[in-house]
């Protein structure tokens, strides 16, 4: 059941990641964003981390796949133009995705650990130990992320604000 | 509990909730539509059925009736997506509300809970992440509207959902800070955890729910997100009548508009049941202990019903009030106003438990 489930939701987002650059209409592809976010989630939530799972859903699918289809909407996004291709990319890019693929497989093979499966709740699963690791063993790089963040919102109200002197 | 009788159980309590949903939802259309008659001196529905009880089943029978028409030049595939995904979004989030107790039942315990079971030790349990769920799924109920406005390719339809989604990614900010307080409080994220955390009284007759627990200025935050985030009167600027036509609803007719009608009710009961479960301590109560153990077993249902009747006539009784803001009010009530308010609160609140730890 739980091999099914994640082939199951392995392929949707795999699907949905394809899918996203084969789409022509700027909407389909930020639809099939949104696919692949919820797929993202409900693997997550096959590991058995479902708080990290619900803070998926809520921040990528809801609050910034939200941001994008507004774009969208706001500026009309029509089909994208499709350029002609280079002649590298028609000869080598199907044989450079395979071999790339086989590499990474490969690599994937020789780091893997002992034949072991995780069962659930091994990992870092409920709201209160997710807080607990971010406030004490990743406290630094936390704090440094929301001062990261504190910038961006800085530069995106420099750059909304009207300018007095013009 | 075997697997199977698991499933059976689930079945049944699903099709059981869905039923009453869908049913509540007909009957607040027609309740919406009787008391703002008479706030409005006029009679409402009267004539299907005694006092127009039958007026939802035959406005039922008009929706699936009427010709359904698709405009030419909409986007067809996201216009046909859009009111199913609106309408599905909006019923999904009442699995995760704890409804009543454990009830026992030839000889099966179940919580009146969809995703609700019995542990090991007897108690009622369910997903521990049960409240960010409702607000993910909530989150996701954007797009029904925001597909439909902008599949409609028509300016009215375009507009009602740019106000659409610009409202509700701005209101649910200050919603999921408003439900901080409680969560801190209670320290768990699971509405059924949330309930048994209200359980008991002061002086015996006092609940203990946490609006008397000193969360009333959240309790008023989050039901002004929630009127803005169902797009409800006086926040209904994406469906604004006297400016565009419909909004985002303009170009859809028949049963596609039915389940964007549906899905507007059905958000009312879900953000209702929320906010009595958070709020008001959901299927708990003021023991009775006057009342016969026959009616004392159906306490907690009619509570908790009573609860949503209340916070359903508030959205009508508001409806029938109030006026509509204006856009840049709106978006300057919820930022400049809400949003601190709910920072405060959750800040307040941090500090009080903080010291009682």
């Amino acid at each position: 059941m739980h091999q099914f489930l994640f082939l199951l939701f392995g392929a949707f987002c795999v699907g949905g990641a394809v899918n996203l650059l084969v789409q022509r209409k700027t909407i389909n592809s930020a639809l099939s964003l949104i696919v692949v976010m919820g797929s993202l989630a409900l693997l997550y939530l096959l590991l058995g981390a479902e708080f990290v799972a619900v803070v998926q859903v809520i921040i990528y699918a809801g609050a910034i796949m939200v941001l994008y289809i507004f774009v969208i909407m706001l500026l009309n996004a029509g089909e994208e133009e499709q350029a002609k291709g280079s002649n590298v990319a028609k000869i080598f890019g199907i044989p450079g995705l395979f071999a790339g693929g086989m590499i990474g497989i490969w690599v994937l093979l020789q780091h893997r650990p002992e034949e072991k499966l995780i069962p659930i709740g091994a990992l870092y699963g409920p709201a209160d130990q997710v807080g607990m690791m971010l406030f004490t063993k990743y406290l630094l790089a936390f704090e440094v992320t929301s001062i990261l963040v504190l910038i961006a919102i800085m530069g995106a109200v420099v750059l909304a604000r009207r300018s007095h002197n013009s | 509990m075997s697997a199977l009788t698991f499933l059976i159980v689930a079945v049944i309590k699903i099709a059981i909730t869905l039923g009453v949903l869908l049913t509540v939802v007909a009957y607040t259309v027609w309740l919406e539509r009787k008391v703002v008659g008479r706030m409005q001196n006029r009679w409402g529905p009267s004539r299907v059925g005694p006092f127009g009880l039958l007026q939802p089943l035959a406005d039922g029978i008009k929706f699936l009736l009427k010709e359904d028409l698709t405009p030419p030049y909409v986007e067809k595939n996201i216009y046909l997506l859009a009111p199913g995904l609106a309408l599905i979004m909006a019923l999904t989030s009442i699995a995760m509300v704890p409804i009543g107790p454990i009830i026992h039942l030839f000889g099966i315990s179940t919580p009146v809970q969809i995703t609700g079971v019995v542990d090991a030790s007897g108690q009622a349990s369910d997903i521990n992440v049960g409240i960010l769920i409702v607000l993910g799924i909530t989150s996701l109920g954007v797009y029904g509207i925001a597909l439909a406005g902008w599949s409609s390719n028509s300016k009215y339809s375009l507009l009602g959902s740019l106000r659409a989604s610009a409202q509700m990614v701005s209101y649910e900010v200050s919603l999921g800070l408003s439900l901080v307080g409680v969560l801190l409080m209670s320290s768990t994220l699971s509405l059924s955890g949330i309930v048994h955390a209200q359980l008991g009284t002061w002086f015996g007759f006092v609940p203990q729910w946490f609006i008397f627990k000193g969360q009333f200025v959240a309790f008023f935050i989050y039901m002004m997100a929630a009127f803005a985030e169902t797009n409800r009167i006086p926040f209904d600027l994406p469906e604004a009548e006297t400016e565009l036509v419909a909004g985002y609803h303009t170009e859809y007719s028949a049963m596609k508009f039915a389940m964007f009608f549906m899905a507007e009710y059905a958000n009312m009961v879900t953000v209702a049941c929320i906010a009595s479960v958070m709020f008001l301590g959901g299927w708990s109560g003021p023991p009775l202990p006057f009342l016969p153990v026959a009616v004392q077993a159906f306490l907690p249902l009619v509570w908790f019903s009573s609860k949503i009747f209340f916070f359903l006539f508030l959205y009508i009784w508001i409806r029938g009030t109030l006026p509509r803001f204006r856009y840049d009010q709106l978006m300057a009530f919820g930022w400049k106003f809400l949003f601190p308010l709910a920072l405060a609160n959750v800040i307040v609140t941090a500090f009080f438990v903080a010291i009682r730890a």
